[in-house]
């Protein structure tokens, strides 16, 4: 029961990676519906978990992305930086509005972006 | 002017990133391209750098409400740098046209995944739902 687990981690793991790797993205996409279905969390628990993955996937992502000379930490830090802030505003209001607004606003913004990428 | 427009995408990411659990990238990589002129695959190694810090400090904000089950994230994420290799090698592999379009289709899938869950959820929380 305990190696099926560590399986599906495992499976997850790789798969996130995999989406990390190529697309830039820390993978949360893809780890927190397999945690809800595949290993019954809860949503919040499967958010603040995948957070945790993400730090080690995107680590070694940078690493590999290093070698090829694509990484450019000023403009990590131009974006890196405020983000942090915003990611401390988001928790807090996490906690204590409810998120439908929210995810229907982003998911405008990001039909705009996939727009805008596929035009350009 | 752009650097301005660029760190607003990334407050915003990490906005989004905290209270939905997904954002930080998916934004990042787009505020890098269209405002810093970065090609698609340096936009996404430089969005890879920006992530780490902002997820380590949403994982201590979020551990604080018991919603991180740390064993398991790190089992994931030690278990993660096949798929992680394969990833990095095909996105400096293929064409940066090809790249952007699959790109697009993520940031559409996230929207899609959103409004899905937009409509399925409660108006409002439940309070806690830590162990």
């Amino acid at each position: 029961m305990l190696e099926s687990r560590t399986l599906k981690l495992a499976a997850i793991g790789t798969a996130a990676g995999a989406f990390s790797g190529l697309l830039g993205v820390g993978g949360g996409s893809v780890i927190v519906p397999l945690l809800i279905i595949w290993l019954g969390y809860g949503a919040r628990e499967a958010t603040g978990t995948s957070m945790m993955a993400i730090v080690i996937i995107a680590a070694i992502a940078v690493v590999l992305q290093a070698f090829y000379g694509n990484v450019d930490p000023p403009n990590a830090a131009l974006v890196g930086i405020p983000a942090i802030g915003g990611v401390i505003a988001g928790t807090a209001l996490q906690q204590r509005i409810p998120e439908r607004a929210i995810a229907l606003l982003f998911a405008g913004l990001l039909v705009v972006i996939a727009a805008k990428l596929i035009i350009s | 002017m752009s650097s301005i427009a660029a760190a607003i995408m990334g407050f915003m990411g990490g906005m989004v990133g905290g209270l939905l659990g997904v954002g930080g990238g998916i934004l990042f990589v787009p505020a890098l391209a269209i405002f810093m002129d970065e090609t698609q695959v340096r936009a996404e190694a430089t969005s890879l750098l920006a992530i780490v810090p902002v997820a380590l400090v949403a994982v201590w904000r979020q551990r604080g409400y018991g919603n991180v089950r740390v064993r398991e994230g790190l089992v994931i994420g030690a278990l993660s740098p096949v798929g992680v290799a394969l990833g990095v090698i095909t996105s400096n592999a293929i064409p940066q046209r090809a790249l952007e379009l699959v790109f697009a289709g993520l940031a559409l899938l996230i929207a899609a995944q959103l409004v899905i869950r937009a409509v399925r959820e409660p108006a409002k929380p439940p309070p806690d739902y830590s162990d």
